[in-house]
């Protein structure tokens, strides 16, 4: 086998030198009725070109672009990956090495990091942002722990126009610690309901998605500002962080802490993972972020350098009383996003995310104009509403069929959006791929 | 030692990517416009990022500089303990890398979406198989996700039994996600000493063992490197009392087809398949860490489930016990999809061999260094063996000394300072892709290091000195940290 | 790390188990870290105080100390409300291995209890400690 280098010859030196007989003499410390007495029920080996093969079979099972025009966001968006990035990403330094606890022979990974803290902070407008999370659900359930830390509070309101995923996977976490989780309605006009903060004491955090899971831009400003009052702390999420390269960031607006999911930034969809969670917060919370830091130090000659630190918060040193528990990150995601933000650039993201953003409206006018209602009326980004007629779910099999995925059916995560249709426009769908879609709906 | 491994280069000093560029730059390719303007209002639009403007130039020879100021497994042997860095087959990076894995949407409906959901439901039925247990999340996205999601699943089962518990037993030599994770659940980590041969004596948990520990979270083999010989009748001691049994398998690789955990005690466990199943560690990621239960405890996995019906796959969220969500979507697939690679390219009796040739290489290094440096245990190791520097204290020498005069030699150190039973611990795994020469270098490099320690231990007190950078100034790091530019 | 011949305990103070002193004033105690707890502590980059106001008992965690690699609780040796907190640590916490019984000084405690200022060790009976530790 090509990954196992040693002949007989080898096996046989090295049993003596250890004073064994043979290779099961190695696990005498394991008691007989331990050890399993049948071979592992497995399919036989196959050479790499069977792989190869029974692979490409599997992978031609998928219904993926250029073939099919998936109108699918919700959480998952597909954009150009440019060539250079993935070359890049299959650089084996990159992608061999380990968590860079020896920084000597981890200078690559470690400033590579540092760039994509900084350029992730200058994103989303905030000071400091860590060096990824698994996913946006997990960094938006980590940002609400934070929160319960820092303010030492028990409750926490989450908008019901967060992606029901993230907040089912908020109240997974949250199960065993006895804190509360409230949600906060939406208006008809797609936003989310803040009066209730009124009634609501000792919060330690209200967390708000933008865009939210219906594409409509929230007022970040007059939500913090209500929150703040509230003496919580005001967390902001995202699933698409493209549109920060257009919209106001969350820094701006006030935010305490902000999260979401970076996979639009040169990672590939892959059936939803790896993921790449994003997280930053203002300096003062420093202390209190989970996951890991790169900081920016120098060496005994004076050079610059980078280093992990601030890792006494962490649980290899912290332990229980760690501010999570988290070991492995996605750190080969947070480079591929940085490798995407460097190629994209300042002024090629603004161009790119405008038009994510006009391609959607185009859409949204087109169907419009074809007598389909637009469910709600705030200003979108790449996501929007629409209410299809009733029986619209036969039409939309048949799409299926013609290999068109006419957006998300609402109607399981809001039972009471039946008909509407959340639908998702990024540059990789043109004009042409809209029209069709259009003319198809229509008939 | 005729010519070392590790050596000088040249290699180039590279700036941040704001230091470079200039206005107006691009390494992207923009797509042209085909639909018209649609101003949003001023009130929501900003100015955009300050990120800099390269050219893909600049870009690509940023990172290829980058990257070769870093040692991964495919530059050398990279023997950190309980971290499993065996190579990882460029096969598996071709299989994810399809256009069919990489593109899919997360919520396609099942009927387009066959050839992933076949992976997955193979892949639980393989990783099933290896562990001897009946039912597999590969949900988590890496080991401590997976404890956490084992541990949630130990929660909702007592909370179904009515009787919710508030402790659970964790070894002294646990890794620290072990802790931080009952943490998060609300538990209590009480912890049980190892006894004088470096594992768990069944009296010291059954001293402790009672109706309000919800289980124990034991590591088999255990991070010393040894198996944990009582797990049979400590598993007895811990269900009497109706607790339940968790093992971190980060050390799996020393018992594929060899030990089934299911089989001998263990209740739920959770795998990394960045560690025993060769995904690569990507810098500190992504991973994947996939829960396996028995049958009693499968109602609270995580939703969906892949359900398979005469040949057809889907996900079902039928599982009104479920604990829920771990994470928005299914897991890591584009690192499930390498590990499942590995599984079909290596089979039933490579895996087997791997673990064994894994031991053996441990082994080998004990018992060539056992007069070097000073072995912690004297016993048999199974793929990991534990040093500390004891024979180094009148030199004045340290293990991070050694450990950072190893970089020199051309090996990326051990693991050191953990676990913390061991003081200066320094631990060793090979892995079984290593082959006898590589690791014959490395004990020669360990020994020479050793005599370095005796007769010009500055040597090694200014180590590394072949690295771009030297050693860094971590306390300033940590007292003015500067964490963005 | 310094020989135990070679550490600094002034006569004049009071020595709790896990090496923090106390220092009457007045009706006041002042509390910071040994010689031998900031030798050992290595350099240290973050001190975590309690807030004015904050009262603790005896034995009690109040603080905790980090270095690059650990963190270490610190425990009240007397019982009392914290009235006064070393605000120059935030900046720098070099001061605690620099000058641990001078600027490197972590709070100033009203003593609920001042009796219990006699359950402290005395320098000499620190020293035999550490030397029976040896």
């Amino acid at each position: 086998m090509r990954y196992l280098p040693h002949t007989s010859e080898d096996i046989d030196l090295m049993l003596k030198a250890v004073g064994a007989d043979c290779l099961d003499d190695l696990f005498s410390t394991i008691p007989n009725d331990c050890l399993s007495k049948d071979d592992l029920a497995l399919p036989e080996a196959l050479t790499e070109w069977e792989l190869d093969s029974h692979m490409s079979t599997l992978s031609g099972a998928m219904a993926v672009s250029p073939d099919y025009k998936v109108f699918m966001g919700a959480g998952s968006y597909e954009h150009y990956i440019p060539a250079s990035v993935s070359y890049l990403l299959g650089r084996s330094e990159f992608v061999t090495s380990y968590t860079p606890y020896h920084p000597e022979v981890s200078q690559g990974t470690l400033q590579a990091i540092y760039e994509y803290q900084t350029l992730a902070a200058r994103l989303l407008g905030m000071e400091v942002a860590t060096a990824s999370h698994y996913d946006g659900a997990t960094a938006l359930a980590e940002s609400l722990l934070m929160a319960v830390r820092v303010t030492k509070k028990g409750k926490v309101a989450v908008s019901s126009l967060i992606h029901p995923f993230y907040r089912q996977v908020v109240r997974t976490y949250f199960e065993p610690t006895g804190y509360e989780v409230i949600e906060l309605p939406y208006l008809k006009n797609g936003l989310t309901d803040i009066d209730g903060l009124d009634e609501l004491n000792d919060l330690a955090a209200v967390a708000v998605q933008s865009p939210n899971f219906f594409g409509c831009i929230e007022n970040l400003k007059e939500i913090g500002e209500k929150v703040h009052n509230k003496e919580a702390l005001f967390i902001t999420c995202f699933t698409e962080a493209l549109s920060y390269g257009l919209l106001k960031n969350p820094g701006s607006q006030d935010a305490d802490i902000v999260c979401g999911e970076g996979q639009s930034l040169g990672i590939p969809r892959s059936f939803g993972g790896p993921a790449l969670g994003m997280l930053a917060s203002r300096k003062k919370y420093m202390r209190s972020l989970p996951g890991r830091l790169v900081g920016q130090t120098k060496d005994l000659d004076g050079k610059r350098g980078f280093v992990l630190t601030l890792a006494t918060r962490e649980q290899h040193i912290r332990r229980e009383k760690a501010t999570s528990n988290i070991c492995t990150n996605n750190s080969l995601c947070a480079l591929a996003a940085a490798i995407y933000m460097a190629s994209v650039g300042g002024t090629g993201i603004k161009k790119l995310a405008e038009l994510n953003h006009d391609r959607a409206e185009y859409l949204k006018q087109e169907l419009k104009k074809a007598g389909f209602r637009i469910s709600f009326e705030s200003p979108t980004f790449n996501e929007f509403v629409v209410e299809f007629p009733e029986g619209f779910d036969l039409v939309y099999d048949r799409l299926l069929k013609k290999k068109i995925v006419a957006g998300l059916p609402l109607s399981i995560y809001y039972p009471e959006l039946v008909n509407h249709y959340l639908l998702c426009v990024t540059e990789t769908m043109s004009k042409n791929d809209m029209d069709a879609l259009v003319l198809e709906v229509k008939s | 030692m005729k010519e070392l491994i590790g050596t000088t280069g040249l290699i180039l000093n590279e700036p941040l990517l704001w230091e470079k560029g200039k206005k107006g730059r691009c390494g992207y390719s923009l797509p042209g416009r085909d639909v018209e303007s649609f101003p949003l209002d001023n009130e929501l639009t900003g100015e955009g990022p300050d990120f800099p403007d390269l050219s893909e130039v600049d870009v690509v020879r940023h990172y290829t500089r980058l990257s070769q100021w870093n040692f991964g497994v495919d530059t050398g042997m990279y023997p950190l303990g309980s971290c499993t860095m065996k190579y990882s087959p460029k096969t598996n990076e071709r299989q994810a890398g399809l256009s069919g894995f990489a593109g899919a949407h997360p919520l396609l409906p099942s009927d387009f979406s066959q050839g992933t959901l076949r992976i997955m439901f193979e892949l639980e039925q393989y990783l099933a198989e290896i562990t001897g247990l009946d039912a597999v999340t590969l949900q988590p996205a890496a080991g401590a996700h997976g404890e956490l999601t084992g541990m949630l699943v130990i929660h909702a089962y007592h909370k179904n039994r009515g009787a919710q518990r508030s402790k659970i037993l964790v070894p002294d030599t646990a890794h620290g996600t072990n802790p931080a994770t009952a943490t998060l659940c609300n538990y209590r980590s009480i912890q049980v000493n190892s006894n004088e041969d470096g594992i768990l004596s069944v009296e010291s948990v059954a001293d402790v063992m009672d109706e309000d520990t919800a289980g124990i979270m034991l590591t088999n083999p255990n991070t010393l490197g040894l198996f944990e010989e009582n797990i049979r009748q400590i598993a007895e001691i811990v269900h009497s009392k109706g607790g339940i049994v968790y093992c971190d398998g980060a050390n799996l690789n020393a018992v594929m087809g060899i030990v089934k955990m299911g089989k001998i005690g263990v209740d739920v466990m959770h795998l990394n398949l960045h560690k025993t199943f060769s995904t690569p560690h990507g810098g500190g990621g992504p991973g994947s860490g996939p829960v396996c239960v028995k049958k009693h405890l499968e109602p609270f996995l995580p939703v969906p489930r892949v359900v398979e019906e005469e040949g057809r796959f889907r996900l079902s969220y039928n599982y009104p016990q479920s604990i829920g969500k771990v994470q928005a979507f299914h897991g890591n697939i584009g690192v499930m999809i390498k590990a499942y690679s590995y599984i079909r390219s290596m089979g039933p009796k490579d895996l087997k061999k791997a673990s064994r040739l894994a031991v053996l290489n441990a082994n080998y290094i004990k018992e060539s260094l056992k007069d070097t440096l000073h072995l912690a245990y004297d016993r048999p190791c199974m793929h990991e063996c534990v040093f500390s520097d004891e024979k180094q204290k009148d030199d004045n020498v340290t293990t991070l000394d050694m450990a950072k005069r190893l970089m020199d030699y051309g090996f990326h150190p051990p693991t050191v300072y953990f676990p913390l039973v061991v003081h200066g611990a320094i631990m060793i795994e090979p892995t079984e892709t290593e082959s006898k020469e590589d690791i014959d270098k490395f004990i020669e490099a360990f020994k020479a290091i050793a005599n370095e320690a005796k007769e010009n231990p500055d040597l090694l007190h200014d180590a590394p000195c072949k690295s771009k950078v030297r050693r860094l100034d971590e306390v300033s790091a940590a007292r003015k940290p500067c964490l963005t530019g | 790390m310094k020989e135990i011949s070679e550490l600094n305990l002034p006569a004049d103070l009071r020595y709790a188990e896990d090496h923090e002193w106390a220092k009457l004033e007045d009706d006041k105690v002042r509390v910071g870290l040994d010689d031998y707890a900031q030798d050992q502590l290595g350099d240290i980059v973050f001190v975590e105080l309690p807030k004015v106001g904050d009262t603790f008992n005896k034995g009690e965690v109040f603080a905790t100390v980090e270095s690059v690699k650990a963190v270490s609780e610190c425990y009240m040796p007397v019982s009392g409300e914290i009235v006064s907190v070393n605000n120059s640590l935030e900046e720098s916490p070099e001061l605690v291995n620099k000058s641990p019984y001078g600027d490197g000084w972590f709070v100033v405690i009203n003593p609920g209890n001042p009796s219990e200022m006699d359950t402290l060790m005395t320098n000499e009976t620190c020293l035999k400690k550490l030397k029976g530790t040896e």
